[in-house]
């Protein structure tokens, strides 16, 4: 576990930069971890982290089909909103640990 | 009288049957199992056929063999279960009560969700091996195949049996390279995973394997459509991969019934406590199998341990007790690699997969994460243990939960 400072505050982070607990994050904490992935947080990208953030509080599990159903994007603008590996990223900007595929 | 229905014939339905009609008095409760198919397929044995290790008939045998007598076999299709009402209805309208159910009602592929899947090169280029018609369908094609470009790729997590496409790719190579065509077929393995499996130490024992075989692992793909015109995959990203012939792991779903029932996930899989089994639905329905959303494997191994536990503790729940046996994940699978050998692998919810011996710690016979011909030899006899013990709830030499005794830590 490392601790890193974003917006001023300070988190606890997994080896893999996920947050430990993701009741540290706030709205200016994901628009810097955003910058350090390449990325300019939109109104678009804060609809679907607090999509994933709600699925996760319930417990559910990730997927970037249920990303796709939600009713805020579709796969494509997903993957166009967080370019590379779409669930990854988004994951580690929403401040939620990194989605495990079952084996 | 007081009635356990169980949803599904397949693998976990019929072993809980025979579990169950031991258990409960005939006297105090009616055991009943639905299922729409009369013919009971030996899943794992799909995988060889295309290869010509095994024909249609190995696999096949009829289901009501499988049923105990005192369990009534009901040949329906299923509408959907209303669980306010402890009611399920059957296709045509017929209506069972309940006092305890049990839904097993599995996984399917579903290549209608992928577009450009079921079209015109549907089981002429393109094929599954999941459904024994495919399986038989790739079987023939592969007989005249003079050589070109096989890809295997997989759309979507979760699918049933998650060492099945790696297998098929190691079987296809010692296939080709035994008609002597190897050096004009290029074998490439697509995946929306990371790497060519999900948990690290696997990854790496299984990645150093395909490569020794020249596979190509394409990683990070995820299938948004299939271009019958031009034979290519196309993924979300826009990343294109050529194919002169396509096998695929369709979208796995559960069973359009669960979706009719209000029970699903986005996949129609079913929301059931990862260790007691019990759906989040109601108290007294409980899931098993593949149909269910916890997350291991969706394999026949998990289905033959969690149905220790869930024997356990429909009994705890008929009796008024709490319900205290917990299932951790356990699942066991054999990965055939081709050439006579095979790999085994050994894991649960919180353990990955690692190396060491099985099921006798320092001795085996089988070796876990290593590829030797003993392993290939545990599979080869597996089909005969599932149908004599397995299916019928007997025994086995194998504890249900995953012990660390035999395996070993390591660090990539």
């Amino acid at each position: 576990m490392v601790e890193k400072t974003f917006a001023g505050t300070i988190v606890n982070l997994n080896d893999e930069g996920y947050f430990e607990d993701m009741n540290q994050w706030n709205k200016e904490i994901a628009a810097e971890i955003a910058k350090e992935e390449g990325i300019e947080l939109t109104d678009k990208h804060f609809q679907v982290l607090e999509f994933l953030r709600a699925k996760v509080e319930k417990g559910e599990t990730l997927t970037i089909r249920s990303v796709g159903k939600s009713g805020i994007v579709d796969i494509k603008e997903f993957y166009q909103l967080f370019p590379g590996g779409p669930l990854k990223k988004s994951t580690k900007i929403a401040g939620i640990k990194k989605p495990t595929s079952c084996v | 009288m007081k009635r356990l229905l169980i949803l599904g014939a397949g693998t976990a339905g019929t072993m809980m049957a025979n579990k169950m009609r031991k258990a409960l008095d005939r006297e105090d409760w009616n055991i009943t199992i639905v299922d729409q198919h009369k013919t009971h397929y030996y899943q794992p044995g799909f995988l060889f056929i295309p290869f010509g290790i095994y024909q249609k008939q190995d696999v096949i045998k009829s289901k009501s063999d499988f049923i105990p007598p005192g369990v009534d076999l009901i040949y329906s299709a299923i509408d959907k279960v209303v669980s306010d009402d402890n009611k399920v209805f059957l296709e045509g309208g017929k209506v069972l009560n309940y006092d305890v159910l049990i839904i097993a009602t599995g996984t399917h592929t579903a290549p209608e969700e992928t577009p450009g899947l079921k079209d015109k090169l549907w089981y002429k280029e393109i094929f599954d091996f999941y459904t024994i018609d495919g399986a038989v369908a790739l079987q023939k094609y592969f007989k005249s195949f003079e050589g070109g470009n096989l890809v295997m790729a997989i759309t979507e997590l979760p699918y049933k049996c998650p060492v099945a496409p790696i297998e098929f790719v190691c079987l296809a190579d010692a296939y080709f390279t035994q008609k002597g065509i190897r050096d004009k077929v290029k074998i490439s393995f697509v995946t929306p995973l990371p790497g060519a499996f999900t948990k690290p130490i696997a990854t790496k024992m299984l990645s150093e394997l395909l490569k020794e075989k020249n596979i190509e692992v394409i990683p990070e793909f995820y299938i948004e459509s299939i271009d019958n015109e031009n034979k290519k995959l196309k993924s979300y990203d826009g990343q294109e991969i050529d194919f002169d012939v396509l096998t695929i792991v369709p979208v796995n779903m559960g069973s359009d019934m669960v979706e009719r029932s209000g029970m699903g996930d986005d996949l129609n899989f079913i929301p059931t406590n990862k260790q007691t089994l019990q759906s989040e639905k109601a108290e007294n329905i409980f899931v098993i199998g593949d149909a269910s959303n916890i997350p291991t494997s969706k394999a026949g191994s998990v289905a033959h341990f969690s149905g220790e536990i869930l024997y356990d503790n429909i009994l705890s729940y008929i009796e008024g007790r709490p319900l205290l046996a917990k299932f951790d994940g356990h699942a066991n699978c054999y990965i055939e690699t081709g050439f006579g050998k095979g790999a085994l692998i050994d894991f649960n919810y919180e353990t990955e997969p690692l190396p060491g011996t099985f099921p006798l710690p320092g001795i085996g016979p089988f070796g876990l994460l290593k590829n030797t011909k003993i392993n290939h030899y545990g599979k080869v006899i597996f089909r005969w243990i599932y149908w004599h013990i397995l299916l019928k709830g007997k025994e086995m030499p194998i504890e249900a939960e995953m012990t660390m005794a035999g395996k070993k830590r390591v660090k990539i």
